[in-house]
């Protein structure tokens, strides 16, 4: 089955991402990298910390790579996620999308990143002087969008 | 039934655990386990609006839980 989809705990390799969705029938190859920024919110980050919920993550992954071939036309796809300590500077995520013409490699990219980071459980910790804090995105943004509004516990 | 509720990220560091049992009654909803999660976690008491999961899916609140399912509790995710 084409396309790779991990949470890993050791240094993202770009190499093996795009080696994982070329072939010689795909003419383009777009690939993001997210990568461990020294500030947020004004405040000066020292390093990251990640963690996920590997076995639902991957699953996830799989499905944001079905829906990326189901609009782009292309299988090849890879999404890889690093957990664990990274520093700033270093490869948190990788996408990779191969196709054989350039602009549905490069729009399957956007939206399989887009998408990861709305619906992926995986959570980032920012570690900064003094202390650290849990990342949460925005509330509503998720996979309903808001189911319990209208069930207050 | 016993239902084993996995944590992660704030959740899993304000309960010191990443996965919780509790204890509800056959036929129960994922809404009715995460009340008995915050019942036995009170730093979790005014976490109202989880994302939920069952056998690694999104779930919905209203949905009714078995012995075995694979309950996930969690914050809103941020990963990228």
């Amino acid at each position: 089955m084409p396309g790779l989809y991990r949470i890993l705990d050791r240094p993202l390799d770009l190499d093996e991402a795009v080696r994982a969705v070329a072939g010689p029938d795909r003419g383009a190859i777009a690939t993001f990298l997210g990568i461990g920024r020294d500030h947020n919110a004004g405040r000066k980050v020292l390093r990251l910390e990640y963690q996920a919920y590997p076995a639902m993550a991957e699953r996830m992954m799989r499905e944001i790579g079905d829906e990326v071939a189901e609009r782009f036309g292309t299988p090849h796809v890879a999404l890889v996620h690093r957990i664990g300590p990274v520093g700033v500077g270093e490869i948190s995520v990788i996408v990779a999308v191969a196709s054989a013409h350039r602009r549905e490699a490069m729009a399957g990219c956007a939206q399989a990143i887009e998408r990861l980071k709305a619906v992926v459980p995986i959570w980032k910790k920012e570690y900064f002087q003094g202390g650290a804090a849990w990342i949460e995105g925005p509330a509503g943004i998720g996979p309903f969008g808001g189911s319990w509004s209208n069930k207050p516990l | 039934m016993t239902i084993a509720v996995l944590l992660f990220a704030r959740y899993g560091e304000v309960a010191g655990a990443s996965a919780i049992e509790v204890e509800v009654p056959s036929g129960a909803t994922l809404a009715q386990v995460w009340e008995a999660v915050q019942v036995r976690v009170p730093g979790l008491r005014g976490e109202n609006k989880p994302l939920l999961a069952r056998d690694r899916t999104y779930a919905r609140p209203d949905q009714v839980v078995g012995p075995g399912d694979e309950i996930a509790a969690f914050p809103p995710v941020s990963g990228g």
